[in-house]
């Protein structure tokens, strides 16, 4: 068949643009081991380092003994604070401005911080020799409770105090503690209060969303290759964001920022784990400049859940003011935020405690306040955003659990009081209490979708015949139906107001069509399995009307690749994903010309037409962008440049709004405390939909994440620090057994400000999943005056929550 | 200590090298025989990203040291493709399925699978998420890996009929 | 993660593998499955010079029914429980417990000798062992021994088997037709430990039960044989009264201890819990 005799249809499906649900070009190589990884990399000469960590969680570091370390065959060096502070490099700036070791400078903050890090020619060498690094301690008072840490006579930081003991100002403005980080209010205080007091009702509640770990199933790890005849430094790493490390290099090492090449290959995961500087990166660097070889640093599990990157550990005290029939009036939040030794938080630089202002959810709320206070103990540093735009998950969360409490306070049904508060379609742009402005949305509609595709009025009745039966004795299960409808903010974001380390959070696409009509394009994001390679072809293909099958997608070489932010916040397709249809955009604007050359007709007498320009009313004199191409290139065109090709830095205007609508019902054994996932119901807005089959992979992935932290996930530590949930055995993953099958839904409500739609889907399942699993269970409870319970909803827990409740006899 | 002179049959070849007795088998896999389809993902034997297939049982390679090793039958996911060099029909069901996302349990996921469909060519949904409980996936949530092996199932069941 | 250097041996007879036990004393350690030491030795937390494998010794292989004893070599592994036609029909509660030990892959690998020689409060095998109340048979510089499941374990990681010795075999009396069995376990997910488990065999004759064997795992820092227990249902028909008697002598008889699981008091109920639906399911299946 030819040009001709295609349908337009048949022209549009063999685009496999937006919308097809097209197979991954990724998978040709992941499924047959063909991967490259950072653990891949291999490099003649290469070392590989290992690090000497603190069993202690706060303590004085009085001296470090290698000679006998030195004395292990293979080992070539072993590098302590002392090694790297002639360099500067013994500490490092953290993303939220403030400053981490890297080797233990005279005292250790957490369990499992960098100590020394040995350098030999396997890994084998250097663990052995890392065994042999005597390091005498001197244990010091752990704190390890934020609260009091906030009245505790011991200095965490002794850096971040003057002469006379008092906090210096800190990063994001005055301290008033030596333990405390900083205060961060959002919104109006007097007038909030003010509602409080004069309200028909109001719910309190401490919500504590519990500290976690985004644990990908890949570890950290890097390999630094400093060849000292060019002076070119070439970096491969675990990382999210490869321009964003390269720059931070350059500055902290001084190395030109032209002499480092940073390269992000194949990542196995990341859920944020993988945004963070890590002292291993630093190292790495150190090592190979150090020894003239390359160095590979790699990270094993127990390191990765005790030192690189937690997440979450907010405790979140609410207020939530309503009138007697359910509209909310008010609401007031003041979280305590536990940062651990250092402030790592990832974040854009303006928001120290991320987006939690987006806290008052999907709701009208019209007046609102939120203080976030940030405070240092004997944890490992961190605060990233696991599978979430920075701390929209402990928003969201907070907000859906207030709107619980606040509906067994009015003995209301938690569904209807959302419903008479959810923001109206015809109120987006929405400018809420807390200083956002939300794009667009249609709650009403998807939560009614939601709750006639569960059958929720049925679910109720069974539950309540249910709770009858429990009451008789015929039954020890309760049912629980959890209900969220969550609201996101991602794809961070205008330069204006979003940057990390002063690097604006804009994002690139460059893309070259080829003379024979393939293309390539390079981003500045990097796909971590969520089929970059795959989607982002896509919407060139749709723009363009070159197969997605013909091109090449390429990102994470910051040689080659446009700078960009790299990818986490689900902000690839907020942010990268506009900037390719921008590029794209300009590069169809310069083809319409060369179009209307070839055709003889003016410019503005040609029209797009899926894969071609035609000339308005005479659909059969056309040229395809394949032809396009080909003279674009070959031929001589009176005032045009040779060539086709675009780059698009882009800068978006606003964030992305995507929503959801979830429901799980579950059976909770009374005795045991085990929980049994009956179903889920995940129905997901996000704008435009480029890849339903990736979406839906997406949203399965999401939940069941958020099916971990609910249910079981955490990182637990003894009042002395230790960490107690070091491996994967106690470290909850749910395996193919405990996970349910979920059920996907949509609907479709187009970002207006971005130039396809799309809003971003990848963390929305996390945000929505985990108030929806832990709601479930609260539910359950609910009949019998359960309010407030914690997570991990793990089995002793529920069992506590029953045996409180007197459940138990 | 020393090193011992370690043979072995990967993916159908004969292959040797010197390691020490306890050089993991990941290790042997990876760093000698740059077989670098397995992953090292928990190194406890929790996650199941290091599965290979050892004299027919699955075994999770970093709790294995080479010395275990020698003289044995290992075959990794990358001996499960087609002598042609296209992917086997455990892979393509897993592309088919979107049954992956970052690729890092891929590997181990379809070795796994390969033995589970060995010993059972006909599972039910339970049997399959029973079967692969000894492999973690953090991005897919398994459900397309479920279906992905179910499809493999039937694939290979149509292809032995079609045989016989 | 890396373990510490060591020598490596793989005897083909016990006689071998002891004599190099005995030659190196404690600076060696015996290895099966491994998937209990391995990991041990990679967080440095067991360290020995010297390791013997036995994966080449024949005899400590294969399954077998003798009149009314059932053997099983110690380097069976937990597959071949579970495939085991013999044990299927002559011991089906074996296949049952070993289901619910860790995953498949390990269930390949790890061994019945390993799981019930290491001492480990976690395993399944020991408490299921003293259910249905095997012996060992045990291999040392003086000869063979034996000695009952029910005796073996000292405390956790202890055990009655010298350092020199080798578990060799393990022999179960065939349980007499119509016995009732079940194995239950509680756990976080697939790959953890018990936060309690129980075994119960029992026979019910002319509406009383005539027998009844109750033991449980990860209760105690050993195995918990709770014989007042099995005393309870002796001679009962099995009602509520008398099961709920057996369910807290047996829970009187363990003595856990609070873990990421879940505290004392938590374990302790969810035993009672776990124990009473055991014993209704072996109820329900004796004949």
């Amino acid at each position: 068949m030819n040009e001709q005799t295609l349908t337009p249809e048949q022209r549009a499906a063999n685009l496999k643009g937006m919308g097809s649900s097209r197979k991954r070009v990724e998978d040709v190589r992941f499924t047959q081991g063909k991967g490259n990884y950072v653990d891949d990399i291999k490099l003649d000469g290469m070392l590989f380092g290992d690090f000497v960590r603190s069993p202690y969680a706060h303590a004085r570091v009085v001296s470090i003994n290698t000679e006998e370390a030195m004395k292990v065959p293979g080992v070539v060096a072993v590098l302590t604070a002392e090694d790297l502070a002639p360099l500067g490099l013994h500490w490092m700036p953290t993303l939220a401005g403030d400053k981490q070791m890297v080797l233990a400078d005279g005292k250790v903050l957490f369990q499992g911080q960098e100590v020394a890090f040995v350098v030999a020619e396997d890994r084998y060498a250097a663990a052995d020799a890392a065994e042999l690094v005597e390091v005498d301690y001197e244990e010091l008072p752990v704190v390890v409770d934020p609260f009091e840490a906030l009245k505790s006579d011991v200095v965490l930081r002794e850096d971040t105090v003057d002469e006379n003991g008092n906090a210096t100002e800190g990063a994001h403005g005055p301290r008033n503690h030596p333990n405390h980080i900083f205060t961060w209010e959002q919104g109006e205080k007097e007038a909030t209060e003010a509602v409080l007091s004069e309200a028909d009702v109001v719910a309190e509640e401490m919500v504590y969303y519990h500290r976690t770990h985004p644990c990908p199933l890949e570890t950290c790890g890097s390999v630094a290759s400093m060849d000292k005849v060019t002076g070119k430094l070439t970096l491969w790493g675990t990382f999210q964001a490869p321009h964003a490390i390269r720059t931070v290099v350059s500055l902290i090492s001084g190395i030109a920022e032209h002499n480092i090449r940073v390269i992000s290959p194949d990542i196995g995961g990341g859920f944020g784990n993988k945004v963070g500087a890590y002292a291993g990166y630093v190292c790495s660097v150190v090592a190979s400049i150090v020894t003239g070889k390359p160095v590979k640093w790699v990270e094993d599990r127990m390191e990765n859940l005790m030192s690189t990157a937690f997440a979450r550990d907010y405790w979140m005290k609410g207020k939530i003011a309503a009138t007697k029939d359910g509209k909310i009036t008010g609401l007031w939040c003041h979280t305590t935020a536990d940062h651990g030794g250092f402030d790592a938080c990832a974040d854009p630089t303006k928001f120290p405690a991320g987006f939690m202002n987006i806290c008052t959810g999907s709701y009208d709320i019209p007046t609102a306040y939120l203080a976030v206070e940030g405070v240092y103990t004997n944890k490992a540093p961190g605060g990233v955003a696991y599978r979430c735009s920075f701390r929209v998950t402990e928003a969201a969360y907070f907000i859906e659990r207030m709107i619980e409490v606040l509906a067994i306070k009015l003995n209301m049904d938690a569904a209807e009081l959302r419903r008479i508060n959810f923001i109206k379609k015809d109120q987006f742009p929405y400018q809420s209490a807390l200083g956002w402005e939300y794009d667009s949305g249609d709650y009403h509609t998807a939560w009614d979708k939601a709750l006639e595709s569960v059958g929720y009025d049925k679910l109720r009745v069974e539950q309540a015949q249910q709770i009858e039966d429990f009451k008789a004795g015929k039954t020890r299960k309760l049912m629980g139906i959890g209900l969220t409808h969550f609201t996101e903010i991602v794809g961070a974001g205008p330069v204006k107001n979003c940057d990390i380390l002063g690097l604006g959070m804009f994002d690139s696409c460059e893309i070259r069509i080829h003379p024979t009509g393939s293309a390539i394009a390079r981003l500045g994001t990097i796909s971590q399995g969520q089929g970059h390679a795959t989607t982002f072809a896509q919407i060139i293909a749709s723009e363009i009307g070159l197969p997605a099958d013909d091109i090449t997608l390429e990102e994470g070489d910051t040689d080659t690749a446009p700078y960009g932010l790299g990818t986490y916040g689900s902000r690839s397709t907020p942010v990268a994903g506009a900037a390719t249809a921008m590029a794209a955009r300009k590069i169809r604007a310069k083809a319409q010309m060369i179009a209307a050359y070839l055709l003889e007709v003016h410019d503005d007498d040609v029209e797009w037409d899926i894969d071609r320009f035609a000339v308005k009313g005479a659909p059969e004199r056309f040229k395809t962008m394949k032809e396009i191409a080909f003279a674009a290139y070959n031929q001589a065109i009176p005032g045009l440049e040779p060539g086709l090709e675009a780059v698009s830095y882009y800068d978006p205007p606003n964030m992305t709004y995507p929503f959801g609508a979830y429901i799980c019902v579950l059976d909770i054994d009374v005795d045991t405390g085990e929980a049994d996932i009956r179903s889920f119901y995940a129905l997901d807005d996000c704008g435009t939909r480029i890849n339903p089959m990736i979406i839906e992979g997406q949203v399965h992935g999401g939940l069941t994440e958020a099916l971990a932290i609910a249910m079981g996930q955490e990182i637990a530590y003894d009042e002395m620090g230790n960490v107690k949930t070091g491996t994967l055995m106690d470290f909850f993953i749910p395996t193919a057994w405990e996970t349910p099958n979920y059920i996907t839904d949509h609907t479709t409500t187009p970002s207006p400000h971005h130039p396809i739609g799309a809003k971003g889907v990848g963390e929305s399942p996390n945000v929505g999943g985990v108030p929806c699993f832990s709601n479930a269970v609260h539910d359950a409870f609910r009949p019998f005056g359960l309010t407030q319970t914690h997570m991990p909803h793990d089995h002793w827990r529920i069992w506590k929550t029953a045996n409180d409740l007197g459940l138990h006899g | 200590m020393s090193k011992m002179h370690v043979k072995m049959n990967v993916n159908g070849k004969e292959v040797e090298g010197l390691a020490e007795p306890r050089t993991l088998l990941i290790h042997f896999l990876r760093e000698n025989l740059n077989i670098t389809g397995p992953h090292i993902g928990c190194e406890t034997s929790h996650c199941g990203a290091c599965t290979v297939d050892m004299d027919g049982k699955s075994v999770k390679s970093c709790t294995v040291f080479v010395a275990q090793a020698q003289g044995k039958d290992v075959t990794t996911v990358e001996g499960l493709v087609n002598e042609d060099g296209s992917l086997g029909v455990i892979q393509e069901m897993f592309r088919e399925h979107h049954g992956l996302q970052c690729g890092f349990c891929t590997p181990g996921m379809i070795t796994r699978a390969h033995r589970l469909l060995q010993e059972n060519p006909n599972p039910t949904e339970e049997e399959i998420r029973f079967g692969m409980a000894g492999n973690l996936c953090r991005c897919t949530g398994y459900q397309n890996i479920v279906k992905s092996i179910a499809a493999a199932a039937d694939t290979l069941n149509a292809q032995k009929e079609a045989a016989e | 993660m890396i373990p510490a250097g060591f020598e490596y041996h793989r005897p083909s007879d016990i006689a071998s593998a002891v004599s190099i036990l005995q030659e190196h004393g404690d600076e060696a350690r015996v290895i099966a499955g491994g998937h209990s030491l391995i990991p041990m030795m990679k967080l440095r937390m067991a360290d020995m010079g010297h390791l013997i494998d036995l994966q080449d010794i024949d005899a400590l292989k294969g399954i077998s029914l003798m009149g009314d004893t059932v053997t099983i070599g110690a380097m069976v592994t937990q597959h071949e429980l579970i495939t085991s036609a013999t044990l299927a029909n002559a011991v089906p509660i074996i296949k049952e417990a070993a289901l619910l030990i860790a995953d498949p892959q390990v269930r390949y690998v790890g061994t019945v000798g390993g799981n019930v020689a290491n001492g480990d409060p976690g395993n399944d095998m020991p408490g299921l062992m003293q259910c249905l109340n095997a012996s060992y048979e045990l291999s040392g510089p003086d000869g063979t021994r034996t000695v009952a499941a029910r005796e073996f374990y000292e405390a956790a990681y202890f055990t009655a088997r010298d350092d020199e010795e080798i578990l060799t075999r393990i022999h179960i009396p065939v349980p007499a037709a119509g016995t009732g069995y079940a194995y239950e376990k509680q756990k976080r997910k697939i790959g953890d430990y018990a936060t309690a488990a129980s075994a119960v065999m029992l026979r019910v004759v002319d509406g009383v039960c005539a027998e009844a064997s109750i033991a449980m795992t990860n209760l105690a820092d050993t195995p918990v044989f709770a014989e007042a227990a099995s005393a309870a249902l002796y001679g009962r028909a099995l009602d509520d009264a008398a099961i709920g008697d057996a369910v807290s002598a047996a829970i009187e008889a363990t003595d856990p201890v609070a873990d990421n699981r879940g505290p004392v008091e938590f374990k302790k109920h969810v035993a009672s819990v776990i124990l009473r639906r055991a014993i209704d399911r072996a109820a329900s299946r004796a004949s």
